[in-house]
């Protein structure tokens, strides 16, 4: 099999699998932004993706391209560092051409990774696990907008931002940056492994992930932020509702 | 004008690849700016000689940047590159300062096991050459001489990816080890052709091969090969490379 014995089929795996997890962050980076405009759409989007067998099914096929994301990098590092051999250079000087990123590109994806599992505590466990497993949160399982005021503001809106809700935003923005890092070098060495680049599209495409991945996560980073400051949309009040109250959440009550 | 400067060379001493290896040290003093580095390499070896010490060894051959037998790691860059486009042999002791350490040391890559000192087998090139960088299709008689139309920019191209001197500064630079830039710029050098697109497949998976049995890394498009590379050979090869062999096992 090429794609498992050879070079470069092990790095479209890589790609493939890469460009794949783009396309889900700017699905997400989209759905995010609905939570700055409307409370009740970002649930409706979240109920849509809800316990559905659909979303079950995508996320279980989501969770199938991180793992052989990660494991295909983990295969190629430890080959690389094989090829490389057991002697180190004693003075080694990193040309101006060579990005920081596309040399820590493990390290980077490893501060992803972990800020994954922060992230599918904070949201997917109380959300579609919640739902699934029928835990004593599925009352607010799809109210979207109260786990993101939750995670980054830490309490009501009302009330300034507790140090718990800095704390979250703090870490959420690192493991962005870490991820501007990795997507920025990961899209346009994508479309290199592809062969989808040449002379002139390789300064191309590294304009389009520059771009791109900078677009994306400023997506990200404004609805982090603008929640920890205490922003909420106009209608999020009547996105709380009595779901809130019974959870014994103030955020209902203001 | 010429003026005279003191440097002091610290060089790897290597007896064999699995020697451990160490670094010894020369204080080579009133050498002329305009010496070439490979000739101060030959002063010291001369001084060392007269202090009955065993000479440094490292690779060299056409001393004019063609061959690709230097293969110097300097200062902590291949080929001590200060500038595009030039080899260890190119390397003139204007580019130090007086008084000025210089570290040299071998090609570090488990695919150029070291022989001695400096002096690295690069055979694996050799290897990957001949598990397909040629053409074997029976071309005939001399053709006129705008009987296969070539664009000049393939032909310019062509001619680029031939320069290619398989120096191995790229592996030497590279952090995982990877051969990708020599190894695309000989298939391309074929490939941007008419003559050398019939077997371009069949060269592509077979080179890929050979390079992936030696041990060579996989890239990781650092770019650092292209920084170094003494003959500018641009990573768009690579993306040409990961072409036609991504298309040649679609079509299996």
């Amino acid at each position: 099999m090429w794609l498992i014995n050879s070079s470069i089929g092990r790095k479209v795996v890589m790609a493939v699998t890469g460009i794949a997890l783009v396309l889900f962050l700017t699905f997400h980076a989209s759905m995010n932004v609905v939570a700055l405009i409307s409370a009740k759409g970002y649930n409706m989007i979240c109920e849509f993706l809800g316990a559905n067998w659909y979303a079950v099914a995508a996320t279980i096929g989501l969770a199938g391209l991180v793992a052989l994301h990660f494991i295909f990098a983990f295969i190629l590092t430890i080959q690389n560092r094989k090829a490389r051999g057991n002697s180190q250079y004693a003075v080694t000087n990193k040309p101006k051409k060579v990005e920081w990123a596309s040399q820590n590109m493990l390290v980077l994806g490893i501060i992803v990774i972990l800020g994954m599992g922060l992230h599918l505590f904070n949201f997917w466990y109380n959300m579609m696990f919640a739902e699934l497993a029928e835990t004593d949160g599925v009352a607010l399982a799809s109210n979207g907008v109260y786990h993101i005021v939750r995670t980054f503001h830490g309490g009501c809106p009302c009330e300034p931002t507790t140090g718990c809700g800095y704390a979250y935003t703090a870490i959420y923005l690192v493991w962005l940056c870490a991820l501007w890092f990795h997507m920025n070098h990961g899209i346009w060495s994508s479309m290199q492994t592809m062969g989808w680049s040449g002379k002139i599209w390789l300064n191309r495409w590294q304009c389009i992930s520059l771009i791109y991945t900078t677009v994306i996560i400023l997506m990200f980073v404004v609805v982090a932020v603008a929640f920890c400051l205490g922003y909420v949309p106009c209608d999020f009040k009547e996105a709380m509702g009595e779901c809130a109250k019974a959870a014994g959440s103030c955020c209902g009550g203001c | 004008m010429a003026k005279n400067i003191s440097v002091t060379v610290k060089f790897w001493k290597q007896n064999g690849p699995k020697d451990k290896g160490h670094f010894d040290t020369h204080e080579l003093k009133n050498i002329p700016d305009d010496t070439s580095f490979l000739e101060a390499l030959d002063i010291m070896n001369e001084e060392l000689i007269n202090e009955g010490k065993e000479p440094f060894v490292f690779d060299h051959d056409c001393r004019e940047g063609i061959c690709g037998m230097c293969s110097l790691y300097i200062n902590g860059t291949p080929h001590g590159k200060t500038e595009r486009g030039a080899t260890t042999c190119q390397l003139y002791m204007r580019k130090f300062k007086d008084g000025e350490t210089i570290v040299v040391e071998p090609w570090r890559s488990a695919g150029f096991p070291v022989i001695k000192d400096c002096m690295v087998d690069r055979t694996a090139f050799d290897k990957i050459m001949q598990a397909g960088g040629y053409t074997s299709i029976r071309t005939g008689q001399a053709q006129d001489a705008n009987s296969i139309l070539i664009s000049k920019e393939a032909a310019d191209e062509a001619m680029d990816c031939a320069t290619c001197i398989g120096c191995g500064a790229c592996v030497a630079a590279c952090k995982n080890g990877s051969a990708m830039l020599f190894v695309s710029s000989k298939v391309s050098q074929f490939a941007l052709l008419p003559q050398g697109q019939v077997e371009g497949a069949k060269r592509a998976k077979a080179m890929i091969a050979k390079m992936d049995e030696l041990g060579f890394g996989n890239c990781t498009n650092t770019r650092a090969c292209e920084a170094v590379c003494p003959k500018c050979e641009s990573i768009s090869n690579i993306a040409r490379l990961n072409r036609e062999f991504i298309c040649a096992k679609l079509k299996d």
